[in-house]
């Protein structure tokens, strides 16, 4: 499946884009993360402490052992500081 | 009879907006009704930080995630109407490049009465914090960095549970 990823605040920067086109058959959310990381450094560098990044399925915020079936966006960013 | 589904009849009003804001004419806007007798709004701005040199903030940047933050935004102001008796409730907040001294964000809420219209303010601003989809990236003197998450934020949610 195609899936549109996008990356905020840090991770954007990290990663060097905020919006991307994904090939791939990554069951979960964590599944992704796994593929983006082994494809280069600057995955691995972006990915490489999960207890501070977020992500959102569908614009919904989600656990990232949550099912990619269906989706269409999964979006990656730190905690949220509104307010 | 049956569920009538939401109960609320709260008009929700949630604005992303680069621009200013006028916090008069939005308190105003809630100003309907006679029964409506409070009207409780919260305005956040932009402080200035003390960097190692002295030299203070020069602007900050608040990214959004356009779509997801209206909709965030919106489940947060429909949770709130669904837990007090509002008749409005208003949450605009902005993003983009902005000064010392701006205004960042505002909340208001109305209701008969003002404590529904004071907790559900308090409650709006405790999700706003650490559940709307926005990252601010604070630029000083020293250069720029990303504002982390606070422990107390997320604990602030606490005593709505």
């Amino acid at each position: 499946m195609t899936l549109r990823v996008l990356y905020f605040a840090w991770l954007r920067e990290r990663i060097g884009t905020g919006r991307e086109e994904v090939e791939t058959g990554a069951a979960t959310v964590a599944d992704l993360v796994e593929e983006l990381r082994a494809r280069e450094e600057r995955y691995a560098v972006a990915f490489a402490d999960m207890t501070t990044v977020r992500a959102a399925v569908d614009q919904e915020l989600v656990p990232l052992d949550t099912p990619l079936a269906g989706a269409r966006e999964v979006a990656f960013f730190p905690p949220m500081t509104g307010g | 009879m049956g569920d009538p589904g939401p109960t609320s009849a709260a008009a929700l009003r949630i604005l992303v907006t680069e621009a200013e804001f006028d916090l008069a004419a939005e308190a105003e806007r809630l100003e309907t009704g006679p029964e409506t007798g409070a009207v409780v709004t919260f305005l956040g701005r932009v402080r200035d930080v003390v960097s190692e040199d002295g030299g203070g903030l020069r602007h900050m940047e608040i990214e959004h995630y356009p779509g997801m933050t209206e909709r965030a935004l919106e489940a947060i102001a429909r949770e709130a109407a669904d837990r007090w008796p509002l008749a409005g409730v208003t949450v605009i907040h902005r993003y983009g490049h902005l000064a010392p001294g701006d205004r960042i964000m505002m909340v208001a809420t109305s209701s008969r009465h003002r404590e529904a219209a004071f907790e559900a303010a308090a409650f709006l601003m405790d999700y706003l914090k650490s559940r709307a989809p926005f990252w601010k990236k604070e630029v000083t003197a020293d250069g720029e960095a990303w504002v982390a998450a606070v422990e107390k934020d997320e604990d602030a949610l606490g005593r709505w549970r």
